[in-house]
Formats: C-alpha cells, sequence, structure tokens
C-alpha cells in the first residue's frame, strides 16, 4: 500500500492522469461515433469493382475519377459512407440533373442494386455511416411524443412545424418530407446533405433518429381536423379564408342582392 | 280560428306597446327603406361572422382551462404524450379532441375570426370607394374604423389563447415591439407579461381581454354604428329619381328582415362548411410553447401579416448607416419601431383621418348621401388602391419564405425586390388606376354623346357609309352625366387690401395644392348643351 501511496506523488502523475482522460475520451468517441461504421452490410468485392465502374461512367465527371472531388465543383467522397450515396442516389438526387442553388430529388436513375454497389465502392474509400438496418428506421417502434419535441427542436426550424419544408437563403430550400422513406429520412440525419447539419449519433442517438421517424409518419395520418390545405400554417388559412369564404359569401350577396324579376 | 288568432297577437302587441311604448320605435325601424345592392351586404357579413364567434366562443369557455399552470399531457394525441405543457395548451387539446364538436367548433370560431377581418375590410373598401364616409358619415367611419381594429385585438389575443409554440412566437415579436418604445418600452412589457417573457400571468390576462373587455368595445361600437347608419339613413348608388335628399328602396320589414335574416344562415352556413372541412389552426401540430424552438412557416394570421412583413422587409442598415442608435447607453431601435410601430401608426392614421383629408380637398360642406361611381373619384380610387397595394406588398413579405418556397425563387432576392416595390409600385398602382378612371369616364362621355355602336351601315343618297348609333336610353344617361365636376379651390390673397396679413392663409394654400393634386385632371360630365349640339350634329 505504501509504494501506491508514494507513487501517488509522483512527479510525472498529473501527466500520466491526462493522458488517461484523454484515451478514455477518445476511446469512447470512438466507441460511439464509429458504431455505424461497424455494422457495415457485407458487400462482395465484384460488388465494389462494379460499383467503381459506374462510379467512372456517372459520377467521375465531377467527383474525379478518384472521388478526391474538385475545388468549387463537387466534394471529395472519401469517407462519406454508404449512407450518403443511398441517401443521394436513392433520391434522385445525384447524379445532378443541372447545377443550381442545391440539388433537386428527381426519379432515381439506378435501381437498388446499382445504388448498393456505388455505395460499396464509395464506402470501400474510407470509412463512413452505413446504410440503416430496417429495425433502425421502424417507426413504429418509436416514440412519436419524443420525436415532436427532437423535431421541433432540431429540424422544424427549416423543414417546418409537421416536415412540410421551407425556404432557406438563396434559393435553397428544405424538402418536404411526407413521401421521403424512413431509411432516407435516417440517412439524412446521419450524413447531413446539401444545407442540412450532420445528426451524428451524439447529437440524436439512434433511438432518438426512430423517434422522428415515428413522428414524421405520423404526420401522414389525415388529420383531425379536415383537409390540410398544405399544413404550411395561417398563409394558407388566411388565402383559403380569402379565397373560399369570401369568394363564396361575395357569391351569396351577389345572389340576395339581385331583384327578383 | 284566424281571427282568434289575430286577436291574441294584437292583445299580446297592445299589451307589450302599452307598457314600453314599443310601438313607435318597430314603426321607425320597420318602414326604414333599404337601397338594393350586393356591396350593401359587406357590413352585414362582418355583423353575422361576429355573432357566429359570440355563439361559438361561449361554447369554447366552457372548456378553455387560461391557467399557466405546468402539467403533462396524458389524453389520447399519440404525438403529445407525457410531453410537458401548459393547462390552457392541453385545455386546447382536450377541447380538440376528447369533447364532442369541440373540434368543430374550434374551427368555426378560427374560421369565423378570420372572415370577421376579412369582411371588415372589404366592408371598408366599398365604403371608401364609393365616397360613402362624406359627410354626414365621417364620425360613423372613424367607429367602423375603431371596430376594424378592435377586431385584430380580438383576433390576436384569440390567436394567442392556446399557448402554442406558433402564437407563442407572435407574442414573443410583440414582446420585441414594445421594448423597441423609447424609455418607457420595458416598462411596459413588464407589466404586460407580469414580469420578464414569457412569465406565469399572460394567459390569463389575454383571456380576460378576449372574452370580456374587446368584446364588449366591438359589442357597443356596433350598436353605436348601426345606430348612426339608422340615423343618416342609407346611402344608394346613382340613377334616376335618386338624389342627395332622398333613398330610393324597400322597407326593412318585411323585405330585408327576411333577407338579412337568410342572409344571417348563408354566412354562417358558409362558416360551419369551412369549420366542417377545413383544417385551421392545428395547434396540435406546432406542440405546447417553449421560447426555443420556431419552425418554418412561422407566421400570424393574416390580418397582422402586413406588421410581420414590415419587419421582414426592414434593413438592419441601408447603405453603411446602421437602424440601430445606442444613445448615452442607450439603445434605440429603430429597426424595429419603423416597422413595428410608425409604419402602422402612420397607415391607420392615414385611414381614420381620410375623410377629413379629402373634406378639405372638395370644400364641399353639403350632404353626400348618392354614392360615387369609383371612376368619377380618379384620383380617390387611385388613392385607395395604392394603400391595397402597399398593403398587399407587406403581406406577401410576411408571407416571403413561403412564397419563395413556392415558387422556386430566392428568399434573398424576393425581400430586395419588395424592399423597393413597396416605395415604387403603389406610386405606380395610383397613376395607372386613376388614368383607368380617366379613361372610363371619358368612354362615359363619348357613349353619352354619341350613344352605342349598333353595327347597322347605312348608305346615304350621295354614297356616303355611316353607322347608326343609338343614344343611351334616360336611365343610362343620367348615370353618365350625374357626378359632381369639382374644380381646384381658389386661394384668397394671404392680404387683404390694406396689407394686413389675413388669417389661416396658410392653411387655404395647404387646401388648394390638396385640392389641387385631386381636380387639376379631371374629365367634366357631358352638359345639356353639349349634348343637344352633338345631337344637332348628327
Amino acid at each position: 500500500m505504501k509504494t501506491l501511496a508514494k507513487k501517488r506523488y509522483h512527479k510525472a502523475a498529473p501527466l500520466m492522469l491526462v493522458l488517461l482522460l484523454l484515451a478514455a475520451i477518445t476511446g469512447v468517441a470512438a466507441v460511439t461515433t464509429s458504431s455505424p461504421a461497424t455494422a457495415a452490410t457485407q458487400v462482395s468485392e465484384d460488388d465494389v469493382a462494379q460499383g467503381e465502374k459506374l462510379f467512372a461512367a456517372n459520377c467521375a465527371t465531377c467527383h474525379g475519377m478518384d472521388a478526391q472531388g474538385q475545388e468549387d465543383i463537387a466534394p471529395s467522397l472519401v469517407g462519406v459512407g454508404a449512407a450518403a450515396v443511398d441517401f443521394q442516389v436513392g433520391t434522385g438526387r445525384m447524379p445532378m440533373q443541372m447545377s443550381g442553388p442545391q440539388a433537386r430529388a428527381k426519379a432515381p436513375q439506378f435501381d437498388q442494386d446499382q445504388i448498393d454497389q456505388l455505395a460499396g465502392y464509395v464506402a470501400s474509400l474510407g470509412a463512413g455511416p452505413t446504410v440503416p438496418t430496417a429495425e433502425e428506421v421502424d417507426g413504429s417502434l418509436g416514440d412519436p411524443a419524443n420525436g415532436m419535441e427532437l423535431f421541433r427542436t432540431n429540424c422544424a426550424m427549416c423543414h417546418g412545424s409537421v416536415g412540410g419544408g421551407g425556404a432557406l437563403t438563396q434559393g435553397k430550400y428544405a424538402p418536404s418530407l411526407w413521401a421521403t422513406t424512413p431509411t432516407h429520412i435516417y440517412e439524412a440525419m446521419l450524413t447531413g446533405p446539401q444545407s442540412m447539419p450532420v445528426f451524428n449519433n451524439a447529437n440524436i442517438s439512434a433511438e432518438g433518429k426512430r423517434d422522428v421517424i415515428a413522428y414524421l409518419e405520423e404526420q401522414r395520418q389525415p388529420s383531425p381536423g379536415g383537409l390540410k390545405l398544405g399544413a404550411i400554417g395561417p398563409v394558407a388559412e388566411g388565402f383559403w379564408a380569402w379565397l373560399v369564404g369570401i369568394g363564396l359569401i361575395i357569391a351569396s350577396t351577389v345572389w340576395v342582392g339581385a331583384r327578383s324579376s | 280560428m284566424g281571427t282568434k288568432l289575430n286577436n291574441a297577437a294584437a292583445g299580446t302587441a297592445n299589451y307589450v306597446d302599452e307598457r314600453t311604448s314599443i310601438g313607435g320605435f318597430v314603426k321607425f325601424f320597420a318602414r326604414k327603406i333599404f337601397p338594393d345592392h350586393w356591396s350593401f351586404m359587406l357590413g352585414e357579413v362582418a355583423l353575422y361572422s361576429f355573432i357566429v364567434l359570440l355563439i361559438s366562443g361561449v361554447f369554447l369557455t366552457a372548456f378553455f382551462v387560461p391557467s399557466m399552470d405546468i402539467i403533462h399531457y396524458d389524453g389520447t394525441f399519440p404525438t403529445m404524450q407525457g410531453v410537458e405543457m401548459s393547462r390552457a395548451f392541453a385545455s386546447t387539446l382536450d377541447t380538440s379532441f376528447e369533447v364532442p364538436g369541440g373540434l368543430l367548433m374550434r374551427q368555426i370560431h378560427h374560421w369565423a375570426a378570420l372572415l370577421f377581418t376579412a369582411s371588415i375590410l372589404f366592408h371598408m373598401a366599398r365604403v371608401f370607394f364609393t365616397g360613402a364616409f362624406r359627410k354626414p358619415r365621417e364620425i360613423n367611419w372613424l367607429i367602423g374604423f375603431t371596430l376594424m381594429i378592435m377586431s385584430l385585438a380580438a383576433g390576436f389575443t384569440g390567436y394567442s389563447l392556446p399557448d402554442d409554440v406558433l402564437s407563442g412566437n407572435g407574442l414573443r415579436i410583440i414582446d420585441g415591439i414594445v421594448k423597441a418604445i423609447p424609455i418607457i418600452g420595458t416598462y411596459i412589457s413588464y407589466w404586460l407579461f407580469g414580469g420578464e417573457f414569457p412569465g406565469e400571468v399572460l394567459i390569463p390576462r389575454l383571456f380576460t381581454a378576449h372574452v370580456l373587455l374587446v368584446p364588449a368595445l366591438i359589442l357597443g361600437l356596433i350598436a353605436l354604428h348601426l345606430f348612426l347608419v339608422f340615423l343618416h339613413k342609407h346611402t344608394q348608388y346613382p340613377g334616376g329619381g335618386r338624389t342627395h335628399k332622398n333613398v330610393v328602396g324597400l322597407p326593412l320589414f318585411p323585405v330585408y328582415t327576411a333577407k338579412a335574416g337568410g342572409f344571417f344562415f348563408v354566412v354562417f352556413g358558409v362558416i360551419a362548411f369551412m369549420g366542417a372541412f377545413f383544417t385551421i389552426n392545428p395547434v396540435w401540430n406546432y406542440g405546447p410553447y417553449d421560447p426555443s424552438p420556431v419552425s418554418a412557416g412561422t407566421q400570424p394570421d393574416w390580418y397582422i401579416l402586413f406588421v410581420d412583413g414590415a419587419l421582414r422587409m426592414m434593413p438592419g442598415e441601408l447603405w453603411g448607416f446602421p437602424f440601430e442608435w445606442v444613445i448615452g447607453g442607450y439603445t434605440l431601435s429603430m429597426n424595429l419601431l419603423i416597422p413595428g410601430l410608425i409604419m402602422p401608426a402612420l397607415l391607420f392614421g392615414f385611414m381614420a383621418f381620410y375623410p377629413w383629408f379629402e373634406a378639405w380637398a372638395t370644400g364641399d360642406r353639403g350632404e353626400k348621401h348618392v354614392l360615387d361611381r369609383p371612376r368619377n373619384a380618379p384620383v380617390r380610387t387611385g388613392i385607395g388602391v395604392a394603400v391595397i397595394t402597399f398593403y398587399v406588398i407587406l403581406v406577401l413579405e410576411g408571407s416571403n419564405d413561403i412564397v419563395a418556397n413556392l415558387f422556386h425563387l430566392s428568399l434573398n432576392d424576393l425581400t430586395i425586390f419588395f424592399r423597393y416595390a413597396i416605395f415604387i409600385l403603389p406610386v405606380v398602382a395610383f397613376m395607372v388606376t386613376k388614368r383607368f378612371c380617366m379613361g372610363l369616364q371619358r368612354k362615359d362621355r363619348e357613349l353619352v354623346l354619341h350613344g352605342n355602336e349598333t353595327g347597322r351601315i347605312v348608305r346615304h343618297e350621295n354614297g356616303e357609309y355611316i353607322e347608326v348609333h343609338e343614344p343611351l336610353d334616360e336611365q343610362a344617361r343620367w348615370i353618365a352625366v350625374n357626378y359632381d365636376d369639382i374644380a381646384p379651390s381658389v386661394v384668397a390673397p394671404s392680404h387683404n387690401d390694406r396689407g394686413v396679413a389675413r388669417k389661416g392663409h396658410k392653411f387655404d394654400r395647404f387646401k388648394h395644392r390638396l385640392s389641387r393634386f385631386y381636380f387639376e385632371d379631371r374629365v367634366s360630365p357631358v352638359t345639356p348643351s353639349e349634348l343637344e349640339e352633338a345631337q344637332h350634329h348628327h
């Protein structure tokens, strides 16, 4: 016991403590942040080779043959992970149709097998977030009330209170989330496409992300109050009040005011 | 049986009349003559939506709990399970999801509120464009104007009651505007909210204002407004036999009691239809108030949008000139004061006192009971369209994120466009409208002098072809020529012949300039001699 007590006062002790602490933090961080990367779905060598060919034919014009990107044209794809590819190509945003404030979603250009091959190739360039499992994105396992709290704190300022979308600066916009698949919603949170910030698992836990999906799926139910009128709030309501309300009422004033002949 | 019933009715009427002398009033009201026109029913729409508001409001007060105490929700709505919220918000959810008919009543109440404010503005526009605010109705215009302001107050206090995120953000903006008032702003804010925003007393206070104070004021003002309508007699559109001294129309009883009674149910029906089928203010989507989250598409109800638009439009600095000044350690936020208080004050001040501006310009002291056709008052019509343009630009800027998203435009470019448009477009609208009105007046002159083209071509003996024009019938001619032709006022000399300065000369010169603005360009109606000459010519 005495030796330990002595060593406690060794002049190197503080340094050792700091190093231990740093090692602990790094270890915890590595475990929490790299967990999606470790759960990679198995992709065969063949798929990666096929993906490389697809990449060279469809993506390399902008991202470069080595996927390192080009300054002011396209970002490097090393380390973006399979999730980013699955989101960008799966929603039709990539390959980009035309340059503009941001890439628009369109009908996907590849089928799911090809997307997986592309994703496999990009994932092989450097570790990154992987495509989530079916269980991770199953909204029926989530808590929509917690999802509501997370959504309105983290998402609603751009996507609107129920995910109807909204405008950002200089022609950019946050898209509507009503038709987005749960997997794509999850991947978007994980990878932060375009103007969107990254919500990694330290920001919003994997369960939290599933709660957000549960909340968004709740919004696909019919509104208890009747037609949603776009669910964009008081501006739409005012518009309908003038168009339908005042419109019908003016029509009836003309009718009531007409002289019977 | 018939006579028995008649006797019973007569007996009851007599009984009441002998004790209250109500017969005189009934006679006075029942024989009141009202002219027929659809636009005269717009004020009625406002009145009926207010009645719908009272009826549905009484229902809602039975279930709403005006309290900011914090509870955890345990009702039926899935996305709110266990969420921390005020009792006010929880009771709004319960009214919506657990009270039978509660959601329908909430939606009827809210749609009725939107239509109440909309119909008031529509009614005001009708009164403005037809000149129905002229003597002797200036005071009634002012009462109507106050009713419009009260409707905004009623709407805003009601909108804030559910204590949801959306209305809470609205209150936060009001708090900011109030705090921008120099010196007393922070004190007013503390006094309103009972401490630092949001405090714990605001919802009960708003509730009292919303269910007691504002409706009582509105009811009293409506009574006064209608009393003056009866006192002044109703205005009428120009036409043969209609003068400033008579009213041509039908009596209140039985024609208008039946029409107005039926029309109430039409308005109620439209509001109930909207309440039944269209979602409005889904507070269950927004969630309970919490000062931190602000979602995209956060806007007030449409009637407050113009203030929101002004706030969004106002730059923090212009060409390097800042609008927030620090004077002796105190901050003066002109970037809040100008759009939040000064702009509404100027706009509302101009609207309230417009009848007097125009009276100075015309210098006409006579009573006006026959309405103007908007084309026959080109400058007034131009001013009206300019103000509407100004207002609509503010409303669009207030919805700028939604407009940008809907039409794939840049939010920034849109705001910059509106910053210029707010100064340029109202002037353009004024000039275009004025020219448009004068063009219509010239067309009227042309029709009176030469009649309608019939399309019938006649060949004279000498080979000349002419098209036969048919003169207007007397009614149409009356309408086309019977309007006031006002020339700009003439200023009396500033000094009399003994060189003594005349009192009020400066004000006269101001009125003269105003008069020239109104009447320098004008199209005079066809005079009888001109008409005779034109007919002689053909």
